[in-house]
């Protein structure tokens, strides 16, 4: 506003600008009561868990307070030589503690997930601590075993001193922090992460990818049939989307099986041999026929939304104007389901990244993919703070692709429907 | 100038097997002629565009291009332009790129191409538009982008399918005069569909006049105006008061008709002899108040309804059973005395009277 404009009155002489705000203050308030339930069930349902698995996955306390009188006398620890008597003696008072409290086997395990060792001389300590005498117990200590007299184990146990850490991310890259701070891949043949987020990167590209190649056409159809014809063919998109995931799952497994209705086809036809029946599931194809199918309609709803946006008349301009069906289909109708295809295709991609029942049930092990392995470790090492660590990396993961895709094709260009 | 560089021989449309769309339609039209096809919706005008566009095949019959048969040619061979009702501009390319894409698909080099979108350009005097997008302009600079468009390949024939519906009244009159403009001075042959009849009126050399997917009538606009041939085209074009009445006698090239307990002279057009059931078409602007002795049909009716127009001022009289009975008086003083409820004297020349079909 400039200095000139004089402020606006309204005729009780009470500035506009503040009038205006006054009556549209309730409506705002009114707006936020509507949305707060919402809001509330979101932040509680959604903010506090990821916010709970982001704590998980970097939390270390669990050694940090068990052997707290350690880590603060190790302070003073240069971390080269065996520490001094203080050191060992804090460490006897926490452990004789933990002994107490029968919390001695936590330790252990977290201190061998560290180092491997640890489990044996840690029973070891806790069978001859009984008989510890006062003080020199680090002579007492080393005497136990001779590990216990190796700095790299007092190492290790320094390591896990700080209350956070980002090792379960590194695990989660088949990567650790060696004895030196240095960041390294594990060997050769334990590297099975890596192998499961490239599987995971390729099984969502190509079921994207065919999805899209059998999503375009059907949309096309849908888009431009007739409404009777249309219609019918919707519900055909819709009738699966609407069935129970786990029971089009399950019938894919009747398909699929080598004893299966479409193995049966095949032999029937002559096409393959009986007893040379091709697996066609548990393994990648399962995973990908399956997921391809379920994954379609979220392919199909985009491109049809946008297709329908789309004048008949632009096509027919470009064939009277002089284009082939295929140039005026490239160069006019093609750019113009853009939109679609993006949307289309990051909701596929997405979906599949994190897909977890279908790949469960019909991917075996080679179909498998990283939210069967986070599935794992809740459910059977309860492993929590790694499972949270690989779903937070999922999660940053559908971020960049987010982000990527709003750079390149920019986000205000999808279309939903 | 070819007399046949289109033609309709004999056409029949069908969409469904059951009722014709258009029923065997003959029309020629000339090169270098503006011809518009003018009907109610549902007239089969617009499908008679498709056919020659090539959006539509003929059910039967053929339809002819300067002397070739055009029903087995796909539309994108068939070189001729077309503008669409909503225009079609591709959203997604600028006015350049648009106008280009008819010359690059005719892989016409590009300083030679940038010369023709200069000229079609300016033509619609859109000089300095060819960096915006579509959905940049307003509708009556789209419409404009989609004639430059249509026209930058130097087709020999352009479509217009109701090119004009979506602009408001002003915009509308003046793309009239405009569109009217770059046909007579490039000399393109134009086939225009619209249902707005002055429309037609005003930029056409022949009107083509559909209905029930057939021609009624084909002839310039003053003579269809004048001398409509059937009931259809004098209630469809303009202004048209009517007379149902018998034929009581036939001769001399004038007929009697009994309406009402009196007998009306009039034109016989589509009547042939005594005893017909005819309709009587009279243009409001032919029959005046006042009339002089040496008109041959004087009635008198009463004045039920009078509508200030500014310049006009149409009544609305009771004539000869005719509750619905217009004339349009010029506002002189010489006719201030036109009251409602008032008997006043209404005379019109045998000749202005055409006795048509009854329908």
């Amino acid at each position: 506003m400039s200095s000139e404009t004089k402020q606006i009155l309204t005729t009780d002489g009470i500035p506009l600008e503040v009038s205006l705000k006054k009556a549209e203050r309730r409506n705002k308030i009114k707006a936020f009561l509507l949305v707060a339930p919402l809001l509330l069930f979101l932040i509680i349902t959604y903010v506090f868990p990821i916010g709970d698995m982001l704590m998980r996955s970097v939390d270390d306390k669990m050694v940090t307070e068990m052997l707290p009188k350690t880590f603060k006398a190790m302070e003073k620890w240069d971390g080269k030589e065996l520490p001094e008597e203080e050191v060992f003696e804090a460490f006897y008072l926490d452990f004789r503690q933990l002994v107490d409290e029968k919390r001695e086997g936590k330790l252990s395990t977290q201190l061998n997930y560290t180092k491997n060792g640890f489990k044996s001389i840690i029973k070891k300590l806790r069978r001859k601590s009984k008989s510890f005498e006062e003080g020199n117990y680090k002579e007492q200590i080393m005497a136990v075993h001779k590990r216990w007299a190796d700095v790299e184990y007092w190492k290790a146990i320094k390591r896990r001193a700080p209350a956070f850490t980002g090792q379960k991310y590194l695990k989660g890259m088949d990567m650790y922090k060696n004895e030196n701070g240095e960041i390294v891949s594990v060997e050769e043949d334990r590297r099975i992460h890596r192998i499961l987020w490239l599987r995971t990167l390729e099984i969502a590209f190509f079921v994207t990818l065919f999805c899209f190649l059998m999503a375009y056409p059907i949309a096309h159809l849908l888009a431009t049939l007739p409404m009777k014809y249309s219609n019918l063919l919707m519900i055909c998109v819709l009738l699966p989307f609407w069935t129970s995931l786990l029971v089009r799952t399950a019938s894919w497994m009747i398909l699929l099986q080598q004893q299966g209705v479409v193995n049966d086809f095949f032999v029937g036809i002559g096409l393959v041999a009986d007893d040379a029946r091709p697996e066609m599931m548990y393994n990648k194809t399962g995973t990908y026929v399956a997921m391809t199918q379920i994954l379609l309609p979220f392919m199909v709803l985009p491109l049809y939304s946008v297709m329908k946006t789309i004048s008949p008349s632009l096509m027919r301009a470009g064939k009277s104007l002089g284009g082939t069906p295929i140039v005026a289909f490239w160069k006019v109708y093609f750019p113009l389901t853009i939109p679609g295809i993006g949307a289309g295709c990051l909701l596929c991609f997405i979906l599949a990244i994190g897909y977890y029942i279908t790949p469960a049930l019909v991917g075996g092990a080679s179909g498998t993919l990283i939210s069967n392995q986070i599935a794992f470790h809740m459910k059977s090492t309860l492993d929590w703070s790694f499972a949270s660590a690989m779903g937070l990396m999922l999660l940053s993961g559908v971020l960049v692709i987010y982000w990527l895709y709003n750079k390149i094709v920019g986000i205000d260009n999808i279309k939903l429907g | 100038m070819n007399k046949e560089f289109v033609k309709f021989d004999k056409v029949d449309k069908s969409y469904d097997g059951k009722t014709l769309v258009v029923k065997d339609l003959q029309l020629d039209i000339e090169e270098g002629e503006f011809v518009t096809m003018l009907g109610p919706s549902g007239s089969g005008k617009t499908t008679c565009l498709m056919m020659l566009a090539g959006f539509e095949t003929p059910t039967h019959g053929e339809i002819y291009l300067d002397g070739k048969a055009i029903s087995s040619i796909p539309p994108h061979k068939r070189g001729i332009g077309m503008v669409f009702q909503n225009y079609a501009l591709f959203p997604h390319m600028t006015v350049y790129e648009n106008l280009a894409f008819p010359l690059r698909v005719r892989k016409i080099p590009k300083d030679e191409a940038d010369k023709k979108i200069d000229k079609a350009l300016s033509m619609v005097s859109l000089q300095g538009f060819a960096d915006r997008m579509p959905g940049q302009l307003s509708g009556g600079q789209q419409q404009r982008v989609a004639v430059a468009r249509s026209l930058v390949f130097d087709p020999q024939l352009v479509l217009m399918d109701e090119p004009l519906g979506a602009l408001d009244k002003n915009l509308r009159e003046s793309m009239q005069y405009e569109i009217k403009h770059i046909h007579e001075s490039i000399g393109v042959t134009v086939v225009y569909v619209t249902h707005d009849q002055s429309e037609a009126l005003t930029m056409s050399n022949r009107i083509a006049v559909f209905n029930d997917g057939k021609v009624q009538q084909l002839s310039s606009p003053d003579e269809l105006y004048e001398k409509p041939v059937n009931s259809f085209v004098a209630e469809f074009i303009g202004e048209n008061n009517t007379f149902a009445g018998e034929v009581s006698d036939i001769s001399g090239g004038k007929c009697k008709v009994k309406v009402a307990n009196t007998e009306i002279l009039a034109n016989p057009i589509s009547v042939k002899g005594k005893g017909e059931k005819t309709k009587i078409s009279l243009r409001p602007e032919r029959a005046l108040i006042n009339p002089s002795d040496k008109m041959d049909n004087i009635h008198s009716g009463k004045i039920e309804e009078v509508i200030y127009h500014g310049d006009h001022t149409r009544v609305r009289i009771n004539l000869l059973g005719n509750n619905e009975f217009i004339l349009k008086v010029p506002n002189s003083s010489a006719n201030m005395d036109i009251k409602l409820g008032k008997d006043i004297k209404i005379g019109w020349n045998s000749d202005d009277a055409r006795a048509l079909d009854p329908k």
